[in-house]
């Protein structure tokens, strides 16, 4: 070890996992619906690709988590995406194409991607 | 790899005992068959304090707390959580949940979290202790970069001095006084010596730090050799920690591969390196001039002082030598000044505590919390309070050197000063709860049968005192006392104290002293009456039969090995006291709960 600098690159290479082990109400989470049609429907590959886009354009404090059913099995893969501060957005027939411009329009954008979203829900709601 | 999921599987002591190695092997199996293995990690971390719930399992990100987890959770966890997101709801700590919701709360809400401070175990339970990246990921050896490259020597002294800092292992002597000792006193050698040979019954901070977080002592002790003037380094651990020995040993050698330890530490042109020493858990070691003594690879005794070891210690030459708690929190004091560590804590003690919560107490484990806390909080909010709907008596702080604190300053503030003037210790931070259903003649001399085991037998009073104290504690408890007895065990305590070589026997009759100055009734009442009030102590005991509840069935008669029970068979039965050899087996045999003593 001969420099900070160096200390700091190693830092930096695993301080995303770590600020994940931490309970945070301020984060934005994108929920996968993985009910049995969730997965039929392909859930799993987008799950993998915003798991993977995250990953790669170095993104820090976003949680990829699931969720069963939420009863428009027809409109799977669904992705709901709460962003702190914004209404939570439901995405319906996501795929990992989708899955990107999500990422790089709604996430990094902060502008929700309006063609494939099925209405801002209120909490509680659907 | 792109991992979305963390599981962390505490692989502390406590939780490997009760298995948690298994559940780290089933996870890994479970995760493979479902395709997981590049979404989802299993981390094996330090303790996460809640020792009695164990083996812990946390998921995150929704930070599921899951509690006495068996093999056969595993699958459950990982099809339902990991594979589709369905908490199981089953598993989870109580606690953990909002009442009335299934949302999962933050671990900082959570009763037994909420009044703690984590200091020295800030990353116990939130990093694998056996990879040194992990621990850089949280800020680790920056300190010692900040050391080496931006401060002299004295400067890091200093700071030390002023934040406060006092030593972990029990003496509470201001630790930055030790450092500039250390670095006043001029030789061609010095040494930096490590105290991880945690003696006391029910005491096991020390081993938690190692375990959860060897790279902070290792960090710090390099700190520490660069303040006095020093390139090597010993930790003296007990070879009973096998799992401390073996995590940091890994450490050790990490550190070494990033050159963290050896030559030229970030190009300071500093260099130091450290070894472990492996102590055979004599409780003498933990004495700093016979933890020495054995380093040197001779039979573990005290010595008298002065000299002190800032000025002959190991080797003959000088030598620091801090606790493993204490280490534990060199690193955020030189990375975020001595004022924020100052800023926690009471006047004369600044910091946390450590404390290893044990005895009649729901949440049995380790807990840190700021000095001045008092004992209420830390045995009703944090640990639950006792179990069963029984009544707080007494806890007992610093072991074998320490003292009871009675049910009625249950408010008194824990911090070094506040329990010298009540007549315990803080002691290294062993927490033992006691109930309406403990002895405090029989606490004192379960204390003493330690202190006679341990003495190392080299200065009378500690050696020959002891016995007689634990005699005389004997002749109490078997009903043979008097009134005198008490009187001869102050004098002697008093004679002990004074004349002993070593902390060990200066401090040993501290738990018959507290316990005779606040619990002098419960003596007297194994004297005077013969009895022992929480019905502990067998050789006081008077074992009779209730005649209304004797149905005559027989068992007990049948039971006792002495014939001292006799009776007609549907009648009641009756013991003669005399030939009774006070052994309880007819207690415990009475279906209709006839025997009382």
């Amino acid at each position: 070890m001969k420099s900070l600098a160096e200390l700091d690159a190693i830092r930096d290479k695993v301080k995303n996992r770590l600020d994940l082990r931490e309970v945070k109400e301020d984060r934005t989470r994108i929920v996968v619906g993985m009910a049995t049609c969730g997965i039929s429907a392909g859930a799993r590959d987008v799950l993998v690709e915003f798991v993977k886009e995250i990953e790669s354009r170095g993104l820090s404090g976003i949680t990829v988590t699931q969720m069963g059913c939420i009863g428009l099995c027809s409109m799977e893969p669904i992705v709901e995406v709460h962003s702190p501060g914004m209404e939570k957005v439901i995405y319906a027939n996501v795929t990992p194409e989708k899955a990107d411009k999500i990422i790089a329009e709604h996430i990094i954008g902060g502008k929700p991607v309006e063609e494939f979203a099925i209405g801002a829900a209120q909490t509680g709601g659907m | 790899m792109s991992v979305r999921s963390q599981v962390l599987v505490c692989g502390g002591t406590g939780c490997t005992s009760s298995g948690s190695i298994k559940l780290i092997d089933e996870f890994e199996n479970r995760i493979k068959e479902h395709g997981l293995e590049n979404e989802v990690e299993i981390v094996k971390t330090g303790c996460f304090g809640l020792c009695a719930l164990g083996p812990v399992v946390i998921v995150y990100p929704e930070g599921a707390f899951y509690s006495m987890v068996k093999v056969e959770d595993v699958a459950e966890i990982v099809e339902e959580h990991l594979l589709k997101g369905r908490i199981v709801q089953r598993l989870l700590y109580e606690e953990s949940v909002h009442e009335g919701s299934d949302e999962i709360k933050s671990l900082n809400e959570v009763d037994f979290y909420k009044k703690q401070h984590r200091v020295a175990l800030r990353n116990c339970g939130v990093i694998n202790p056996e990879k040194i990246e992990e621990y850089i990921g949280r800020d680790g050896y920056r300190a010692l970069n900040k050391a080496l490259k931006e401060m002299t020597p004295q400067e890091i002294i200093d700071e030390i001095k002023n934040s406060g800092l006092r030593g972990r292992g029990g003496g509470g002597f201001p630790t930055g006084l030790k450092w500039q000792f250390a670095a006043n006193s001029v030789d061609d050698q010095k040494y930096v010596c490590c105290n991880a040979d945690e003696g006391d019954p029910g005491a096991f901070m020390d081993r938690s730090v190692l375990e959860g977080d060897p790279h902070a002592v290792i960090e710090a002790m390099t700190i520490a050799g660069y303040a006095i003037g020093s390139n090597q380094g010993y930790i003296y651990i007990r070879a009973e920690y096998p799992i401390a020995v073996q995590r940091l040993q890994i450490a050790i050698n990490q550190a070494r591969e990033y050159g963290l330890l050896g030559k030229n530490i970030f190009e300071s042109g500093f260099d130091f390196d450290l070894e472990i020493r492996l102590g055979a858990g004599a409780f003498v070691c933990g004495e700093e001039t016979a933890l020495m003594t054995s380093i040197e690879g001779k039979r573990g005794e005290p010595r008298p002082r002065p000299p002190f070891p800032a000025v002959k210690g190991l080797f003959g030459k000088p030598t620091l030598l801090n606790n493993v708690e204490t280490y534990a929190n060199i690193p955020r004091i030189i990375l975020e000044g001595a004022d924020t560590f100052a800023s926690i804590g009471t006047e004369k003690s600044k910091g946390t505590k450590v404390f290893a919560l044990g005895g009649k107490i729901h949440n049995t484990g380790l807990v840190e919390v700021p000095m001045g806390t008092t004992l209420r909080e830390i045995i009703e909010d944090i640990g639950g309070g006792i179990p069963n709907g029984k009544k707080f008596k007494a806890a007992q702080t610093g072991g074998p050197s320490g003292g009871c604190i009675p049910a009625e300053l249950i408010d008194t503030p824990i911090d070094y000063d506040s329990l010298t003037a009540i007549g315990s210790m803080m002691g290294s931070g062993g927490l033992i709860v006691m109930d309406e259903d403990n002895c405090m003649v029989d606490i004192a001399k379960f204390f003493l049968e330690f202190t006679v085991d341990e003495s190392c037998g080299k200065c009378t009073p500690c050696r020959i005192g002891t016995k007689r104290l634990l005699e005389i504690l004997n002749k109490i408890t078997d009903g043979n006392g008097t009134m005198e007895d008490l009187e001869r065990l102050e004098s002697l305590a008093e004679a002990i104290k004074a004349g002993s070589l070593c902390g060990l026997g200066q401090t040993a009759p501290n738990p018959v002293l507290s316990t005779l100055k606040y619990f002098r009734h419960e003596y007297e009442a194994h004297i005077v009456d013969k009895t022992c009030p929480a019905h502990v102590c067998k050789g006081v005991a008077k074992y009779e039969i209730d005649a209304d509840k004797c149905k005559g069935c027989g068992l007990c008669a049948k039971q006792c090995p002495v014939g001292a029970i006799s009776g007609e068979v549907k009648s009641p039965f009756s013991i003669d006291a005399d030939k009774c050899i006070k052994c309880g087996a007819c207690m415990d045999k009475c279906p209709f709960k006839a025997i009382s003593k």
